[in-house]
């Protein structure tokens, strides 16, 4: 089963549990899509209005940032990997 | 944008805050960002403080953004080492320690947001805030007298 690592700040919403195990077979898209059916408050945070990505946040397939990938999110994964969701950090004085 | 209501309390190590106002005063006069470690189990203690680049593409004085990479380390990093990752400062060069709109569109739950302030290349103020997300405010973060580590 590959493995989703829940960022700290949304563990609230996962009952605290930091990694999620995905059961079925599939894409990046559709491993993030079972996480938040499972976890509906989570989703806000994840997803946007039109069912993307939220621009804030950042998906990373081990190392490499999934928007980096030719197929992108539809990338198929396999038991051993580890998708991380990585909220945007930044800020300013104004 | 925030309120003044100090809801909670955050214990900072000496030695974190050294790290944080050294960080301040180095990226001065650009902005200096970094990640907040520590503990939960006695009220929030922030333990340990790691500067990261700011890699804001553009001007540095008024924004910081954190690489994603640099994110997914801290992360990592907090696992390693049995600490969670608890925050993030930042520093607000010649502005007083307040969170922008920026800061609060950007907020994060959970998170402790430290803010120092920095004016002449200086350290005047640091203050620490906290998203209420039902709200969609900043709470601030009573900061208590920074703990000595043994």
């Amino acid at each position: 089963m590959a493995t989703i690592i829940i960022p700290t700040p949304l563990r609230k919403f996962t009952g605290n549990q930091s990694t999620f195990k995905v059961n079925e077979a599939g894409t990046i898209s559709e491993a993030i899509l079972s996480l938040t059916n499972q976890y509906t408050d989570l989703k806000k945070h994840v997803i946007d209005d039109q069912g993307k990505i939220r621009s804030f946040v950042r998906l990373y397939l081990g190392d490499e940032d999934v928007s980096a990938l030719d197929q992108k999110a539809d990338t198929r994964i396999k038991e051993s990997d580890v998708i991380s969701i990585v909220p945007a950090i930044a800020g300013g004085i104004y | 944008m925030s309120t003044h209501i100090k809801t909670s309390t955050l214990q900072l190590s000496a030695s974190g805050l050294e790290v944080v106002r050294k960080d301040a005063v180095k990226a001065y006069p650009d902005e200096c960002c970094g990640f907040l470690f520590g503990t939960e189990t006695e009220g929030r203690k922030i333990t340990l403080a790691v500067p990261v680049t700011n890699h804001k593409d553009g001007d540095k004085r008024r924004r910081f953004e954190i690489h994603p990479q640099d994110y997914l380390r801290a992360e990592r990093l907090a696992a390693e080492i049995g600490l969670d990752l608890l925050g993030v400062y930042h520093s607000h060069p010649e502005h007083p320690a307040l969170p922008s709109l920026t800061d609060l569109e950007m907020a994060l739950p959970y998170f402790s947001y430290v803010i120092v302030s920095v004016k002449s290349g200086k350290v005047v103020d640091e203050r620490s805030w906290k998203l209420n997300e039902s709200l969609g405010l900043f709470e601030e973060e009573f900061i208590m007298q920074p703990i000595h580590l043994s």
